[in-house]
């Protein structure tokens, strides 16, 4: 057993520290520094997705026949790992790592040629819709109604918790084809052109302040049964497989790492009045730093498994719930290190845009943000009860 | 980077799971409860026999030349077993602190002999004013006429009472006063001047206190040159938490595998209590708290060579979560159980009880995240 990388892994580590710095504009590492939603606005994102495209880099996930780099588990740990600590900003994951693994399994030559390129470059934007409002954690009650009119569906209904609807393209939905005997059946996974007349969007903010999130509405919304992937009433298992990918997508330590630096040196720093010297504050930053060591751990076990064929078990669900709580640890430890500056409210956005000088300094901008927003993370993408429950079913064999 | 066992490591695993569930049964546990040795003389050759007495001593010295992750790999089968044999004290302490500080000769003379099962040992280190600090000791050993003299007290020292040598710290003294440094001397059983207030220690095994009065020793009764032992202790202990959390990873597994048969089984109200959704989130947590103590105990093991700062952090770190992870699974364990899990009918107590222990030895989860906090730069010790 060894915790190292070989040689050839340790030179395209390099490789990748050697792009990011060519290509990483300090605009961009800024701006992403200074967002405090999950996700980067498009024109920041995009900037990023076009730059790995550039290079080749643009869906480390996928198969080279679909333009994948073809990287072993062990490079899209080191990519993962590298562009964390650089601060990289968030590409479009519901087009390079949830609608683009559907359409690469179960979608036609057509699709593929279709959707995968524009996904690649960055020239399509996607959302994602899956829940309703009657449809939270109990996914598969889902209503939104398609219903076939010669060559097309005719879609009624509503999606919401729409990340980016409002910057986005393309939707990848599940919608209701038929009434099965269980609800699971009679869905179908359909791609939805946003301009498509009939689809309006309004905006949710969330506590922090921010539009990230929109409620999506079908009014009588027709779309080309050309534009249904795989089966018909078959969506659920390809939106499962999906959920897989999202909850089991990859490396989080890296990024939580770079997230407790931050707040780190924020406590090291005068900003603050050097909150590390609270005791409580110190203590609290390294049991943080030390559940981030067990959940890196555990990530390296699940990759080492990968790497040699081995199946990793159903431990994604165990990483998910981890990393939800331990982003939730670290923004809350960020509120605590910033003290009474987080008491001043700045709705303008972004905050790396501001028209104005901010009341406190513009680094503690998002820190109480991030932990409101943040609270999101323990019930997106199933939320912990959900987790839990299928940790003990699949994982205890309960 | 692979984290997948080697051949030999998964049949050393392999070989250490079968031993332990034929050997330290229930029934075999009660008895070395009551025994005042604390564990069986019979089984320690056998241990010596399947070559786990010299699995970390090196080759030269007449062992097998193993590391951390094979130390681990045995001390959670033990840990699944309750295992009251003194193989920290005497394996991973005892012959590490031999090896890491003791002259060319002393090695020869006693690494053999551990390897062999000739030997037990044990270490008295702590004392009551240190706490938990390993750099404070008050015990003295003054240079006297043809040797050293010892005087002092030590706290809990495990397997003292079946040690044939035990392995005690002392600040070096000489005519001008304290010279700053720590030495490790050996004292032989039974010397005079050693008194020792034995025990039978919390979840299974044997510990004393000892007081030492005058106790006089040869002058190669000194491990090694003379030069300050501390770094030495703190290698050995930081590796030895490395290695009791693999022992402990090895218990809160059995604790969870018994706890969901259990919950299986009985039934309330109708149903098996693992039908309740409550019972079914807290099992997922405890199995969750199971398999971040496992990564912690194996990354604890992977740093066990690493530099002092990031050893010591890995080791702390490892000893502080899997300390608070121990504490959650034990209680959870003796809940889910209900008042069964309060009795001594059942095994869970004494798993609950080694747990206990485990979380305090070498301080508790509060002082090693000051540690971590400490070696991090962020608190000054």
């Amino acid at each position: 057993m060894d915790l190292t990388f070989s040689a050839e892994e340790r030179a395209f580590e390099q490789e990748v520290r050697d792009y990011i710095a060519e290509s990483l504009t300090p605009e961009m590492k800024r701006a992403t520094a200074l967002t405090p939603s999950v996700f980067s606005d498009p024109d920041i994102g995009m900037a990023w997705q076009r730059a790995l495209h550039k290079k080749g880099w643009g869906a480390p996930g996928w198969p080279v026949e679909h333009g994948g780099p073809d990287w072993t588990p062990a490079q899209r740990w080191i990519f993962e790992a590298e562009c964390a600590r650089a601060g990289v900003p968030n590409v479009n994951v519901m087009g390079v790592k949830m609608v683009g693994p559907v359409i690469i399994g179960f979608g036609s030559p057509e699709q593929q040629n279709f959707y995968l390129p524009r996904i690649l470059s960055g020239e399509d934007y996607w959302c994602q819709g899956y829940s309703e409002p009657g449809s939270g954690s109990d996914l598969a009650s889902l209503k939104t109604r398609a219903v076939r009119d010669g060559d097309d569906y005719i879609i009624n209904g509503t999606k919401i918790w729409t990340t980016h609807a409002h910057h986005a393209n393309r939707m990848f939905a599940l919608v209701r084809t038929n009434e099965g005997e269980r609800q699971q059946d009679g869905i179908s996974f359909i791609l939805i052109d946003m301009k498509t007349p009939g689809i309006t969007t309004r905006p949710i903010l969330t506590i922090g302040g921010d539009h990230e999130v929109n409620q999506v509405f079908f009014d009588d919304v027709r779309v080309p049964v050309a534009n249904r992937v795989g089966e018909e009433g078959k969506g659920w298992t390809y939106g499962k497989y999906l959920l897989e990918f999202e909850r089991g997508s990859g490396i989080a330590s890296a990024k939580l790492r770079e997230a407790l630096k931050t707040i780190s040196d924020l406590a090291e720093s005068d900003v603050t009045g050097r909150a590390i010297d609270d005791p409580d504050i110190a203590m609290r930053m390294s049991e943080v730093e030390v559940d981030i060591d067990a959940l890196e751990m555990t990530e390296l076990r699940v990759l080492s498994a990968l790497q040699t064929g081995q199946n990793p078990g159903a431990v994604s669900s165990l990483i998910k719930l981890r990393v939800s709580e331990i982003r939730q640890a670290v923004t809350r430890l960020g509120v605590d290190v910033i003290g009474q500056d987080g008491l001043a409210v700045e709705p303008a956005r972004p905050f790396y845009r501001l028209n104005h000088e901010p009341a406190i300094p513009e680094e503690l901008l998002p820190v109480v943000p991030e932990y409101l927003n943040g609270r999101a993370y323990t019930i997106f993408g199933g939320s912990s009860e959900i987790q839990r429950d299928i940790i003990a079913k699949m994982v205890l064999g309960l | 980077m692979d984290l997948t066992l080697s051949d030999e490591q998964r049949l050393l695993r392999e070989s250490a799971d079968r031993f332990v569930a034929e050997t330290f049964t229930s029934e075999h546990r009660k008895k070395a409860a009551n025994d005042p040795l604390g564990y069986s003389p019979a089984i320690w050759k056998q241990f010596a026999e399947l070559g786990w007495l010299a699995l970390p001593i090196a080759e030269a010295h007449g062992g097998l030349g193993g590391g951390a992750i094979e130390i681990g790999l045995l001390m959670e089968a033990f840990g699944r077993g309750l295992v009251s044999e003194p193989f920290l004290s005497t394996v991973v302490i005892g012959a590490a602190l031999v090896a890491e500080c003791g002259t060319e000769a002393q090695k020869q003379a006693i690494l053999p002999k551990i390897a062999e099962g000739a030997l037990t040992l044990a270490f008295a280190h702590s004392e009551r004013a240190a706490r938990f600090d390993l750099a404070h000791v008050d015990t003295t050993a003054t240079k006297s006429a043809g040797g050293w003299r010892l005087n002092g007290s030590k706290v809990a020292v495990l397997d003292g009472a079946a040690a044939g040598q035990i392995i005690v710290s002392a600040r070096i003294a000489n005519a001008n006063g304290a010279s700053g440094k720590l030495g490790l001397f050996l004292v032989p059983a039974g010397a005079p001047g050693l008194t020792s207030r034995d025990y039978a220690r919390l979840g299974g095994g044997r510990g004393c206190n000892l007081d030492l009065r005058d106790v006089q020793l040869p002058a190669d009764a000194l491990l090694g040159d003379g030069s300050d032992a501390l770094p030495a202790i703190e290698t050995v202990v930081d590796r030895a938490m490395a290695a009791l959390g693999a022992e402990a990873v090895g218990i809160m597994q059995t604790l969870l595998d018994t706890t969901l048969e259990y919950t299986k089984i009985r039934k309330q109200f109708g149903r098996p209590l693992s039908a309740n959704q409550v019972i079914r989130h807290r099992l997922a947590d405890v199995a969750m708290q199971v398999d971040e103590a496992r990564s912690m105990a194996l990354r604890a093991a992977l740093m066990a060579n690493a530099e002092p700062v990031a050893r010591g952090r890995a080791a702390s770190g490892a000893k502080a979560k899997i300390g608070k992870c121990a504490r959650f699974v034990a209680e959870q364990a003796v809940q889910l159980h209900g008042a069964m899990g309060v009795t001594e009918e059942l095994d869970i107590g004494a798993y609950f009880k080694r747990l206990l222990a485990f979380d305090t030895l070498f301080g508790g989860s509060a002082h090693h995240y000051r540690r971590h906090a400490a070696l991090s730069g962020r608190v000054h010790a």
